[in-house]
């Protein structure tokens, strides 16, 4: 694939390397602000400590790691990939423009969370109301990510029109799917803030519908977790395997798991909303059933990654059941991290299986199992994998060698152990009854004790989960400014399929699977949200507990 | 396509076991009534203070011998507090907020779901063991969130 593709001009990186700057700066701050909430949940009494330092961080923690840093690093990696595998960036003028949009709406809102202004989280639940320059930095954040689309976007209609009869490139056909996904998840959450949110918080109407608000957050919420998976999976379809020396087990079933991505993940929002109020059990029953569905193509990525894996290990002469998985390249830094994310990736979703069990989900409900949940499949399969592929595409992007090689190879294994801690602490202690986002895991006294011990081991955790971030912060930043210059830049090279689809397919039909993902969406939320309309409502002024 | 034979194996199984999963929801769901709490009813928070229910929560009897708790949540309480139920009866609790959202978590148990400001949750449970239960808000309300907290009291059936 890379072959037929000319080297790139010099400096023609350089958008993907500033997206890829932002993302981990964003990271490192976020990093700091996770490491004072384990604390402060295990009641260890740090200077500073206090209510509202807490859920000040919490709220940054949230919004800077799952809205900044992850969206920073996909727009990366996918100017990256669309330079690697097409060839060209078309519209570099329209990504440079959204590149600031997208930077100054990210730090206006994190402004206002670190002036202790927007301490309403990342969900930001309406009748909790932010300060309105939160809201408008998150929408620039989220108009610089469309546009970003669109060059994306345009990049590929312009390959393809000199490439026809050709199937897409597969990392520019999961980008793909990932930006269509997108662009369908952010409807909902430009409704939720542009018309309800924004005008109520210019005090333009008085009250708000908390669960018409919750419901359009959700319609964005879980599709928000696709949207950093599958850039993920990009990596590990066709990169890890290249890494590790193998080749892709399937490439027809890489797209297929691609379009099924695209149609499943948006129509699943209420397994959210269980606990609430206003929503049909029927419906909930049924956004159970979608919510399974998607479970399906990450087992299928379980065995054609695996699979790709074992290649690798047969190519590198292993002959028994199981030596193949000591040939792999174990030290190496992307390979690593993105062994390790799919490893917790594997008890992550069984957990999440779990959550999305309508019923049993009363159990974990807003407990301190879902934070451990989500730092294995958000904090682990998805952060692990950006960090591998960062160490991956530092070298291509800026034509430098990695700084500190080793703080790059131990720090995945650092950032696993620390994790193994704090899931494991939280998903116990969620289980007898830990709300989650406490400032202090007492509840003033009431605890009963039923949690001691494990708070502190998560604590524990959180400060190891913290010094691998510096690690990684530290070898981005000593590579950026002291990696030595490579003689010629390192290239973009990406797994062969075993055997290569030579024409383009069903699953490379994006027109008609978006049409399907659209009518997927309706079928999925008219009916709910035009009960809800029809209802009589009473509409929430603001509160700033804060 | 072309798919390997051990692939598609996996393939159908990994579809046998979504089946099998959602097999159990549904099973569970219709014989048993287990659903989460879905109750759609709506309440204007601005004047809950006057509301025959929600002005003065409290325990009342019903006519099958379980109760019905009536619940306001606001910053940062739970009223009334604590909360008195009979063991092994049908107890029906109805949650409202007066201004953000909470959470109402009676830990041990798996009676959870959300106050929200303009609805009224409902959900109807049993405790089969007698004792003292730890009421939690489980969604940030503010900057004493972590503060509200309310004690469930199951008392023995009378003999």
């Amino acid at each position: 694939m890379t072959a037929a593709v000319a080297p790139p001009a010099p400096g023609s990186h350089r958008l993907a390397a500033a997206h890829i700057g932002v993302a981990v700066a964003a990271f490192g701050v976020a990093s700091a602000m996770g490491v004072l909430q384990g604390l402060s949940i295990a009641d260890v009494n740090f200077p500073w400590r206090s209510e509202s330092l807490y859920y000040l961080s919490v709220t940054a923690h949230g919004v800077l790691m799952a809205l900044v840093f992850t969206t920073f690093f996909i727009m990366g990696l996918g100017y990256a990939l669309a330079q690697a595998t097409l060839g060209r960036i078309t519209g570099r003028g329209a990504g440079w423009f959204a590149f600031w949009l997208a930077a100054i709406g990210s730090v206006a809102a994190a402004a206002t969370i670190l002036m202790g202004q927007s301490t309403v989280l990342y969900t930001f639940y309406p009748p909790l109301q932010a300060h309105p320059l939160f809201y408008i930095g998150a929408t620039l954040l989220v108009v610089g990510s469309w546009i970003w689309g669109g060059v994306m976007i345009a990049s590929y209609r312009a390959w393809r029109r000199e490439h026809p009869g050709v199937p897409a490139p597969l990392p520019m056909h999961g980008m793909l799917a990932t930006i269509i996904l997108w662009y369908l998840a952010t409807f909902g959450l430009a409704v939720e803030v542009v018309v309800m949110l924004i005008p109520w918080s210019l005090g333009w109407v008085a009250t708000i519908d908390p669960v018409l608000a919750r419901t359009f957050f959700w319609w964005f919420g879980h599709p928000l977790v696709y949207f950093w998976l599958m850039p993920a999976y990009v990596v590990w379809y066709n990169v890890l395997p290249r890494a590790a020396g193998g080749r892709l087990f399937s490439d027809p079933l890489t797209r297929m798991v691609f379009i099924l991505f695209l149609l499943l993940s948006t129509p699943v929002g209420f397994h959210h909303q269980f606990a609430d109020p206003g929503i049909s059990a029927g419906w909930k029953l049924l956004h159970t059933f979608t919510t399974y569905a998607v479970l399906y193509p990450s087992f299928v990525t379980a065995f054609t990654v695996i699979a790709s894996l074992e290649v690798a290990g047969r190519l590198k002469g292993a002959k028994g059941l199981f030596d193949w998985i000591g040939r792999l390249p174990w030290g190496d830094p992307l390979f690593a991290s993105v062994a390790l994310a799919m490893l917790s990736f594997t008890f992550g979703g069984f957990g999440g299986a779990i959550n999305a069990a309508y019923a049993m989900n009363s159990m974990v409900h807003n407990t301190a199992w879902i934070m451990g949940h989500f730092h294995l499949v958000l904090g682990t399969t998805v952060a692990l994998t950006f960090m591998g592929a960062t160490y991956w595409l530092l070298p291509r992007l800026l034509g430098r060698d990695l700084r500190f090689p080793g703080l790059a190879r131990a720090q995945p294994y650092l950032w696993f152990l620390g994790m193994v801690l704090f899931s494991i602490s939280y998903h116990i202690a969620g289980l007898r009854g830990l709300p989650r986002r406490v400032y202090s895991a007492a509840l003033s006294g009431a605890d009963g004790a039923r949690w001691h011990g494990l708070t502190e081991i998560a604590a524990v955790g959180g400060v190891i989960l913290f010094l691998s971030a510096l690690w990684f912060v530290i070898v981005v930043v000593a590579t950026w400014v002291g990696g030595r210059r490579l003689a010629t830049p390192a290239t973009f090279e990406f797994a062969v399929p075993l055997r290569p689809v030579t024409a383009p397919g069903v699953w490379d039909r994006f027109g008609l699977w978006t049409a399907v993902a659209i009518g997927l969406v309706a079928l999925a939320y008219a009916w709910p949200i035009a009960h809800l309309l029809m209802h009589p409502r009473f509409g929430s002024p603001p509160f700033k507990p804060f | 396509m072309h798919v390997e034979l051990y692939e598609r194996i996996w393939m159908w199984a990994a579809a046998g076991v979504i089946a099998v999963f959602l097999g159990t929801i549904v099973l569970t769901a219709g014989l048993h009534a287990i659903q989460p709490p879905s109750h759609i009813e709506t309440i204007d928070p601005a004047t809950l203070s006057q509301d025959p229910e929600f002005g003065d929560p409290k325990v009342t009897a019903r006519p099958d011998g379980g109760v019905v708790v009536s619940v306001r949540a606001e910053m940062f309480s739970f009223t009334p507090d604590p909360i008195e139920v009979p063991a092994n009866r049908p107890v029906t609790f109805r949650l409202t907020s007066a201004d953000v959202i909470h959470g109402f978590e009676i830990v041990g148990t798996n009676a959870n779901a959300m106050a929200i400001p303009g609805y009224v949750s409902q959900f109807t449970v049993s405790f089969a063991n007698p004792g003292e239960y730890l009421i939690a808000c489980n969604e940030y309300c503010g900057l004493m969130h972590h503060n509200m907290v309310g004690k469930l009291i199951v008392k023995e059936e009378a003999p």
